[in-house]
């Protein structure tokens, strides 16, 4: 699998890291009364078959995040973004 | 009794063409009591207990392929409880006795083969927490030995003990771990829940789950509608997407773990030996071929492949281990979906829709609990609670926050 880091051009997959899902957002509170949306961004996944925006580190290159679209069920990659410009 | 020495003979001289199919192959039925979405290992044995067990006969098992064309065909045989949280040992060891049983029990030679496990540890703080481990296990009565790096060696001798980053210092054996042939499970309960009424349907897709007034009442599928009053899902890395049919969502991930086969070799390897300084797992099967594996490929997949590094890093932790096998040539490798849960351990539960049952979260070791989480998941399905070992592997314990987290990586399911 080949990875396009918006900053480094097109890099073999095993430079990056994968963190996971980039969609779940954190809650703006820890106010007991959030708990429920913290269960829901701390634990429960998506996990679509298909497109998935996932946080990646190009640990073994420039070290910068990035949100990878990428699809689970083709591996193909449709786009990758600085983490930075990621809107959700 | 359907095979014997007598019939291999009989059919020899018909060439082998007269032999009757192991199970039926029925059309759905319009209304079942069970439905359980998955003729996989978890799926079947399911079936297999709830006729055998509970006297339930009106069960259909839908399978979108073949049967053993998932993760029971494609894994690495290995069976083993020597895990040490209590919520989950006394439960692996319920699953290590059923396999200990299983041959004389659904009447099929699953190849059950205690040739033991060996994990070995290669720092001081490694064997401490293996010494921890296996007492642990101790506790729960299962058998665990440490043994020191003489020990290792007289069973191991080719081993690399001296390897400057990763010496052997010993390891935790469990004798009674071992070995089966793994497609041999999925037929053994096949034809074990066939022979008892169960309708195992091959090549029925589940598309849709019909839910009335917070209760399931059917699934539409690829060969018509099915009504039923209980749906269990033991879909393994689909789970996601069948509990999502009835509007869950679920604390899972699906990721790819690959395992390999090497060209068949003479006898090598009699037991399970597993690299403690990286993660490689290997024995060698009846025809010779050493069976190995490792981590998984750590992205989220759907794909049954995985990618080149991977390979190379598993290669690399095996040889480190056994400097030997870098002259043994790679026969094929194959990936598979694997349900990864948020604290690596498994749910067999109910959930928020009535009717609706739950068995995922095997995350990469759901081929030693199969027949437990058959066991467990039919008791809890015939009789609305849990089994008492299968009582912590609950839904909810992510909300009131009671992981069952064996490796301490917390909610990172491509680390588990």
């Amino acid at each position: 699998m080949l990875i396009p880091c918006p900053y480094c051009g097109t890099r073999p997959v095993e430079e990056f890291t994968f963190l996971g899902d980039a969609k779940p957002k954190r809650p703006e509170t820890n106010d007991p009364s959030s708990m429920e949306q913290w269960y829901d961004y701390v634990y429960l996944r998506d996990n679509p078959r298909g497109d998935y925006d996932e946080y990646v580190h190009h640990s073994g290159g420039c070290r910068q995040w990035i949100v990878l679209t990428r699809n689970t069920a083709t591996h193909d990659v449709k786009s990758s973004v600085p983490a930075r410009d990621y809107q959700k | 009794l359907k095979y014997s020495f007598l019939s291999i003979v009989k059919n020899a001289f018909s060439g082998h063409k007269n032999w009757q199919p192991a199970w039926r192959a029925p059309e759905p039925k319009p209304d079942y009591d069970i439905v359980i979405v998955g003729g996989g290992g978890h799926g079947l044995a399911t079936a297999y207990y709830l006729a055998k067990e509970h006297g339930l006969r009106n069960i259909a098992v839908l399978e979108k392929g073949w049967l053993g064309s998932g993760n029971i065909g494609r894994n690495t045989t290995i069976i083993r409880s020597n895990y040490m949280l209590p919520g989950n040992n006394p439960f692996y060891e319920l699953s290590m006795k059923l396999w200990e049983g299983l041959e004389q029990d659904f009447n099929f030679n699953a190849m059950v083969s205690q040739r033991g496990v060996l994990n070995l540890c290669h720092t001081d703080a490694q064997r401490d927490a293996f010494a921890r481990r296996g007492n642990a296990m101790r506790i729960d009565g299962v058998d665990a030995e440490l043994l020191d790096r003489e020990a290792v060696r007289e069973m191991y001798p080719y081993f690399d003990y001296d390897n400057a980053r990763f010496p052997i210092k010993g390891g935790l054996l469990q004798r009674r771990g071992g070995t089966v042939r793994h497609d041999a499970v999925a037929w053994g309960y096949a034809r074990g829940a066939d022979m008892r009424g169960v309708d195992v349907i091959q090549n029925c897709e589940v598309k849709g789950i019909t839910v009335e007034k917070g209760r399931v009442v059917g699934v539409e599928t690829s060969r018509g509608s099915i009504r039923c009053k209980k749906l269990a899902l033991a879909a393994a890395g689909h789970s996601s997407e069948v509990a999502a049919m009835a509007g869950l969502k679920l604390p899972i991930e699906s990721h790819v773990l690959q395992a390999f086969v090497s060209e068949g070799l003479k006898p090598f390897i009699d037991g399970v030996v597993t690299f403690g300084a990286g993660h490689f797992y290997i024995s060698q099967s009846d025809k010779g071929g050493l069976v190995f594996g490792g981590d998984l490929d750590g992205y989220n997949s759907y794909a049954r492949r995985g990618s080149l590094p991977m390979i190379e890093h598993v290669v690399e932790g095996g040889i480190a281990m056994i400097p030997a096998l870098s002259r043994i040539r790679l026969l094929r490798s194959w990936g598979g979906v694997m349900d990864m849960s948020m604290d690596g351990s498994p749910i067999i539960d109910k959930t928020s829709v009535n009717g609706l049952y739950l068995n995922a979260g095997w995350c990469y070791g759901g081929f030693k609990a199969t027949p437990a989480s058959g066991y467990c998941f039919a008791h809890l399905i015939a009789r609305d609670q849990p089994h008492a070992t299968a009582a912590a592997y609950r839904l909810d314990r992510f909300r009131r926050g009671y992981m069952i987290d064996e490796k301490g990586q917390g909610a990172t399911p491509n680390l588990h």
